[in-house]
């Protein structure tokens, strides 16, 4: 079997484009996923038992079933029930159900991070923010979450490079993202396997190089 | 819009043969657990040499394993499966290609794709759990047993390991699971595994909110057995008076 790669250079934009829908979805999702985990990280670590049962139930449920799964309810079932509630039948579209399964699935992953950072911050500095007058929020966000954060951002940084490489799952609801678009591209030239390999080697040189950034950072912030 | 609710869905008739729809189910599960169960002894045994080698003296074999660590590691899945459906079928010799392509049914083909690409996938990840098993024991142990006139192999094959196994019982049981849910990738290659039997389902049916529900249902169930099985396992092999395991 002989490649032929010469094929790629023309539909490069194209390719473009699909790359630039992943990189949108992967952004928004770590956006809203590092959002909803920090909430649920706090519901989780607060004294009311009702929120800290919630948060971990919401945690396990959905680190015990596949994204796979979650892209399918948020693509064929949730729309459905909001039609039923709100009798308003406009489809919810792929990509916004891709992008809320994304934030719900990696959230319950990215609490955990977060939980474990907020864990490693000493009891005295909340003691302290609690003794200069400050509120709880006020303690939270202007002293242990930021400490927290600088903490965990390799955990959070290598957590997300694995969310990039889960955005390829979008393919099951047809969503055009780059590897989609290169296996489509690929089938209209002819040379699939070429744009297979293609597309294999961008997401190898984008994650292995991102990871090897996280590493570097990682050993500047050790103590 | 008027839903038609009907949770008894599961024991009425698909309309093929004479099958009703707990039957796909079932037989959706037992492809997901023959799967999983497949591919995961293909990455325990490969992902525990990579990690030996790894911690192993000398510098060709650790660079060997590394580089297998890093390309299996930040290549998506699907891309992943991809290569090894589409595309690995067409370098094989003649004989053996048609053999996938035509000698077996589809459903082998799909199978065997899945298992082969699941078990090297998920081998990278064992293999740096049983690297950093292994490195996190005493340097006395290595040393320890080299005094005793023990060779590397006896080193690690009556010392290190079996110590190294216990320790990293946690993280390979969160390995473990989750080959069973990156199984699912299956039915993106027409595999009818759970997640395939339970689109059928949906489709066949249009009881979409009661096939997903039980698809849920049993994912959450199986893992949470797969859990409590392996803390079983966990609390059997653990050795008295270490890493807090008093007994």
């Amino acid at each position: 079997m002989a490649l032929d790669f010469s094929q790629i250079i023309p539909a490069l934009p194209g390719l473009a484009d699909g790359m630039a829908l992943t990189l949108k979805l992967l952004v928004m999702a770590v956006g809203g996923g590092v959002v909803l985990g920090t909430l649920l990280a706090l519901a989780r670590l607060s004294d009311n038992l009702l929120l800290s049962r919630l948060a971990k139930w919401y945690v396990n449920y959905f680190r015990s079933i596949p994204l796979l799964l979650v892209i399918s309810w948020f693509y064929l079932v949730v729309p459905m029930v909001l039609s039923w509630i709100t009798g308003d039948l406009t489809p919810v579209g792929a990509f916004t159900s891709c992008l809320v399964a994304f934030v719900m699935f990696e959230a319950a992953y990215f609490s955990e991070i977060v939980r474990a950072g907020i864990q490693s911050i000493s009891r005295g500095q909340i003691n302290a923010a609690y003794a200069l007058g400050m509120t709880y929020s006020q303690a939270m966000r202007l002293v242990i979450l930021p400490q927290a954060f600088r903490k965990m951002m390799p955990l959070l940084l290598q957590q997300s490079i694995i969310l990039f490489q889960d955005t390829s799952l979008v393919y099951a609801v047809g969503l055009m993202d780059f590897l989609n678009t290169a296996r489509s591209k690929g089938d209209i030239v002819g040379l699939p396997h070429e744009f297979l390999l293609f597309a294999g080697a961008v997401y190898f040189v984008i994650s292995f190089g991102a990871s090897q950034c996280v590493k570097r950072l990682q050993k500047r912030l050790a103590v | 819009m008027n839903y038609h609710w009907d949770w008894g869905i599961f024991f009425k008739s698909t309309g093929v043969g004479s099958e009703i729809y707990l039957n796909w189910f079932v037989s959706g599960l037992g492809w997901t657990i023959a799967v999983a169960l497949a591919g995961w002894i293909i990455a325990l045994a490969l992902g525990s040499v990579l990690g030996v080698m790894r911690t192993l003296p000398g510098k060709l074999l650790p660079a060997i394993a590394t580089a297998y660590v890093e390309l299996f590691r930040n290549v998506p899945l699907l891309v992943q499966l991809f290569i090894w459906y589409f595309l690995v079928p067409d370098l094989l010799p003649t004989p053996l290609e048609m053999w996938f392509k035509q000698g077996i049914s589809p459903a082998t083909s799909a199978y065997l794709s899945v298992v082969v690409c699941l078990g090297l996938f998920t081998a990278a990840r064992v293999c740096e759990q049983v690297r950093t098993g292994i490195q996190a024991l005493p340097r006395g142990q290595n040393n320890a047993a080299l005094a005793m006139g023990f060779t590397t192999a006896q080193t690690y094959r009556f010392v290190l390991l079996p110590q190294a196994f216990r320790v990293i019982i946690p993280p390979l049981t969160s390995e473990f699971l989750n080959i069973f849910k990156n199984s699912s990738v299956a039915s993106l290659i027409g595999l009818m595994e759970l997640l395939a039997q339970t689109k059928q389902t949906a489709e066949f049916s249009a009881n979409i909110f009661e096939a997903f529900t039980l698809a849920t249902l049993i994912y959450f169930v199986l893992n949470m057995s797969l859990m409590g099985f392996m803390a079983w396992v966990e609390k059997r092999v653990r050795i008295p008076g270490m890493m807090g395991g008093s007994k």
